[in-house]
């Protein structure tokens, strides 16, 4: 075993019950942070806790259980200002110099605006509606629509003159955020792509291109054009059912992104069209975009190069002045917006980034949707509320705030096995995801994460449809902006006029 | 009840805009000659009367298509006020807009149950010539939505309750056989009558909130709560209408203006769109249908009407009855000849009519139409003038 040669205490404590313990090996095996170490002479496995990251995969496989993880128990000296996790930080910078790296989203313990908001139901007045016995509508339609439909009358007979610009259709109205085939493996994009496929919803590649075996599901798919245009020709372009034009992203607005030269292999180096082995830099900003009307040209342009066959979304991070730029976006062209709240995850960003740019997608979204309402062009783009969506009643309440649906990342991970250890960036993910060592990605059975995350939609699809029939609402239209279905608890005044909601008991 | 009849409830902001709604049970009926003949109040009277155990004397009221011929062509304002100040304020609002052919108070018949009433006038009005120039976008129906929404939200204790031609609602607090009678009811002629009782459940009785709703020549009864209010009003906002009157039942109006005044919808294409079919169904509609549908779903789902709900809409050339989409609220039709009934309970009708030719139940998200017939409107103006 290796001394430990930190300033800093290890976070967590691997405890092994001997009794337990067959010495098989499997913790061995399971660790790519080589936590776990088999003695041969002693016969006997040794855990250091130096680097563990607490992703449960030993804990989780173990035959006999004998492994428990825990915070580590020397506890710094009890500081209110100046915290473990400031300290730690702290010990590290001084030790290796450098920006901070994090993966995930932010695990700050900022106020969850979600749970501050309370659903509605009907009582005597209203009948709720039981979703197993009658109708229930979740379909939603995404793209631009027009203010009215026109019709002709021929022979005193109206006939409909108005046709519609592409739409998506979403079964459910959850699809999958964008991630880059790079920052998460070959077999966690494939499972994204059937899901998506299987549900009736939308995977998105991210920047990081389209692999040309994940062509059959391009259908069910978003393209995505960051600021590297990595993998973007015209035929990628074609493929997909709509493009996204990636600005920003909630967990590291204003900045670029980088996967390292390591992890570009063959494969992916032909989906992202860059040579094996140097690094896939996307840049802060698109350098053709430093302009509302700049984005106008690139919406435009790719409206061009799929001859208007598809919705063209643009994806924002909810920060200060998200409501003008919203506008700007809806204006310059885009059918859909996406905004991506401060708890947006990532596979990799600067910590302080992370944790303090950006704002609550709660109030992004109820602000943009006002705005867009008071301007009347919200029917001019479908707004896609994104960044720390954690289960169904999150997904009811922002279709309650305004959106028309909802991305999301996290939770599709964590249906797949993500423990959230935040160290995607590390590339040594244990449960194969945000990883691209083969040893790693083949525990990821594709087939398998598909299965699980489809029955996470259908399950969130059944609650859904609870929700909305104990408000006696039988169309997701209904409750798409509805904040008559919100009230508020323990929010300021402020909070509460931005939300647009009223308080518990009003 | 100590304030004042025409106020909100108290505690609440004088500044009506994006109040809430407010819920509860109703009665409804509707009466239509097709032929365009003209008939008396009286006979609504009698149905609404019948189904008293669906009110609790918080709300009545009565719109009446066809009894001002002799001012056809002359918006009727029928206009409640809280006090001679805020008339004035009104009245001023009026005069900047409008050339005023003649201004009365609303004749009513004193009733010791009926209390604590609002001054009540009528305004017979078309708009000045010079705002039509101002506003040449508009038309003069656009202008005329507008003065109506600029007096109900910038006037405290001032409300237009009725602003279509040739036509008038007449409404308060109390039993709806009672507020018949103190507007005299009986003896307006009509060829529509459609009537409410009100079961209101939170609101203290405001005269404002009784029903009908109208703005323009749109009239709305409803039994019923719109689950989707929320949305329906945000939406209409979107097209600067503003929601002031407390409750739920105003979409509705606003939403027919909207769909068929503004954005010339065929009427079953409107009622489509506030009711539409489930995606199921349109599934397996015929591909021109199909497609119809699916389009109206799309763009108008800030229109649907959700939660249980009947309605009958009186218009100029018409009346529609029709239901939320699974059928919540009851709502029984009959036709006698030329005349078309809606009401809540077949009660209702029979009381009036005995012995309809037909009588059916209304189906979920189905509109019942009945339509003036060609010429008909000019010869109920013609009955009257000859």
């Amino acid at each position: 075993m290796q001394l430990r040669k930190w300033l800093v205490e290890p976070e967590f404590r691997i405890e092994r019950d001997p009794e337990k313990c067959i010495q098989c090996g499997v913790c061995v095996r399971q660790c790519a942070n080589d936590v776990h170490e088999y003695d041969e002479e002693e016969e006997v496995v040794y855990s250091d806790s130096t680097n563990c990251v607490s992703c449960h995969r030993c804990a989780t496989l173990c035959p006999t259980d004998a492994i428990s993880i825990r915070p580590f128990p020397l506890e710094f000296r009890p500081n209110a200002v100046w915290t473990a996790s400031t300290l730690r930080n702290l010990y590290k910078q001084a030790d290796i110099g450098g920006v901070l790296l994090t993966g995930m989203g932010n695990d700050q313990d900022q106020p969850m605006y979600w749970d501050r908001m309370l659903l509605n139901a009907s009582q005597v007045t209203n009948p709720s509606i039981d979703p197993l016995r009658e109708p229930m509508e979740l379909l939603t339609y995404i793209g631009r629509k027009p203010d009215s439909v026109q019709f002709e009358r021929i022979a005193g007979q109206p006939r409909m003159t108005t046709q519609l610009e592409p739409q998506l259709q979403l079964q459910v109205p959850v699809m999958f955020a964008a991630m880059s085939y790079g920052s998460i493996s070959y077999n966690a994009s494939v499972a994204l792509a059937q899901a998506a496929q299987q549900v009736g919803t939308f995977a998105n590649t991210g920047e990081g291109g389209l692999h040309k075996d994940l062509r059959e599901y391009a259908d069910h798919m978003i393209v995505q054009v960051a600021s590297g245009r990595f993998g973007v020709d015209s035929d990628y372009l074609n493929t997909g059912a709509a493009v996204e034009i990636k600005i920003g992203q909630g967990a590291k607005p204003g900045i670029g992104g980088h996967l390292p030269g390591e992890k570009v292999d063959a494969a992916i180096s032909a989906t992202r069209m860059i040579p094996e082995g140097t690094d896939a830099l996307s840049p802060a900003p698109h350098h053709d975009i430093y302009s509302i009307e700049d984005l106008r040209q690139l919406i435009y342009a790719i409206k061009e190069a799929v001859c208007y066959s598809k919705p063209i979304l643009v994806k924002i991070a909810a920060v200060h002045n998200v409501s003008a730029i919203a506008s700007g976006c809806v204006r310059a062209g885009a059918d859909v917006l996406v905004i991506d709240g401060y708890r947006g995850g990532t596979g990799a960003a600067p910590t302080m980034v992370r944790n303090n740019v950006g704002i609550p997608i709660e109030f992004a979204l109820a602000a943009v949707d006002s705005r867009l309402r008071e301007e009347g062009i919200r029917h001019q783009a479908s707004l896609i509320a994104s960044g720390g969506i954690r289960c169904s009643a999150d997904v009811a309440k922002a279709i309650a705030l305004g959106a028309d649906a909802v991305n999301i990342g996290t939770a599709a991970l964590v249906a797949m096995g993500c423990h959230l250890c935040q160290k995607c960036y590390t590339g040594k993910c244990n449960w194969g995801i945000a990883t691209q060592d083969p040893y790693l990605t083949k525990r990821l059975n594709p087939n398998i994460a598909t299965r699980r995350l489809v029955s996470l939609l259908e399950s969130w699809a059944l609650e859904i449809k609870e929700l909305m029939g104990g408000m006696g609402i039988n169309a997701v239209e209904s409750l798409r902006g509805n904040r008559e279905h919100l009230r508020g608890l323990g929010l300021t005044n402020r909070e509460l006029q931005i939300l647009g909601i009223k308080a518990a008991g009003e | 009840m100590n304030t004042p009849s025409c106020g909100g409830p108290p505690g609440k902001s004088m500044n009506r805009r994006d109040r809430g709604k407010d819920i509860g049970g109703c009665a409804i009926s509707g009466i239509m000659a097709e032929n365009g003949e003209l008939f008396s109040g009286e006979l609504v009277m009698r149905s609404i009367a019948n189904m008293r155990e669906r009110a609790n004397g918080l709300g009545g009221g009565y719109a009446a298509y066809g009894i001002y011929p002799q001012h056809k062509d002359h918006y009727a304002l029928h206009v409640m006020y809280e006090s001679g100040q805020d008339q004035q304020t009104t009245e001023q609002i009026i005069q900047q807009n409008c050339l005023i052919h003649e201004a009365e108070p609303i004749p009513t018949h004193p009733l010791h149950v009926i209390k604590q009433r609002p001054l009540l006038h009528r305004y017979f009005v078309t708009v000045k010539p010079e705002q039509l120039e101002r506003y040449y976008d508009l038309s003069e129906d656009d202008i005329m939505a507008n003065i109506v929404m600029t007096i109900n939200t910038d006037v405290s204790g001032g409300f237009v309750f009725s602003s279509g031609k040739n036509m008038g609602i007449f409404k308060g607090v109390g039993y709806p056989e009672d507020i018949g009678q103190f507007f005299r009811v009986d003896e307006y002629d009509a060829y529509i009558w459609i009537a409410h009782g009100r079961y209101p459940t939170n609101t203290t009785g405001w005269w404002g909130g009784a029903h009908p709703f109208g703005l323009l020549e749109w009239s709305v009864v409803h039994n019923g709560e719109i689950s989707s209010y929320g949305i329906n009003r945000r939406y209409l906002a979107n097209f600067g209408y503003y929601c002031t009157l407390q409750t739920d039942t105003e979409v509705i109006a606003y939403i027919f203006d909207l769909l068929l005044r503004k954005h010339d919808l065929p009427l079953e294409v409107a009622c489509m769109a506030m009711a539409p079919p489930f995606w199921a169904e349109i599934e397996r509609m015929a591909p021109e249908q199909r497609e119809l549908a699916r389009t109206i779903r799309t763009v108008y789902g800030g229109a649907l009407l959700n939660g249980p709900f009947s309605v009958v809409v009186g218009h100029s050339t018409g009346m529609i009855g029709f239901n939320d989409r699974i059928k919540l609220r009851p709502m029984v039709a009959a036709r006698h000849e030329d005349r078309l009934y809606i009401a809540s309970e077949e009660a209702a009708i029979t009381e009036i009519c005995p012995k309809p030719d037909v009588t059916w139940h209304a189906q979920g998200g189905v509109p019942i139409v009945g339509k003036l017939k060609n010429g008909a409107e000019d010869s109920a103006v013609a009955q009257v003038a000859g």
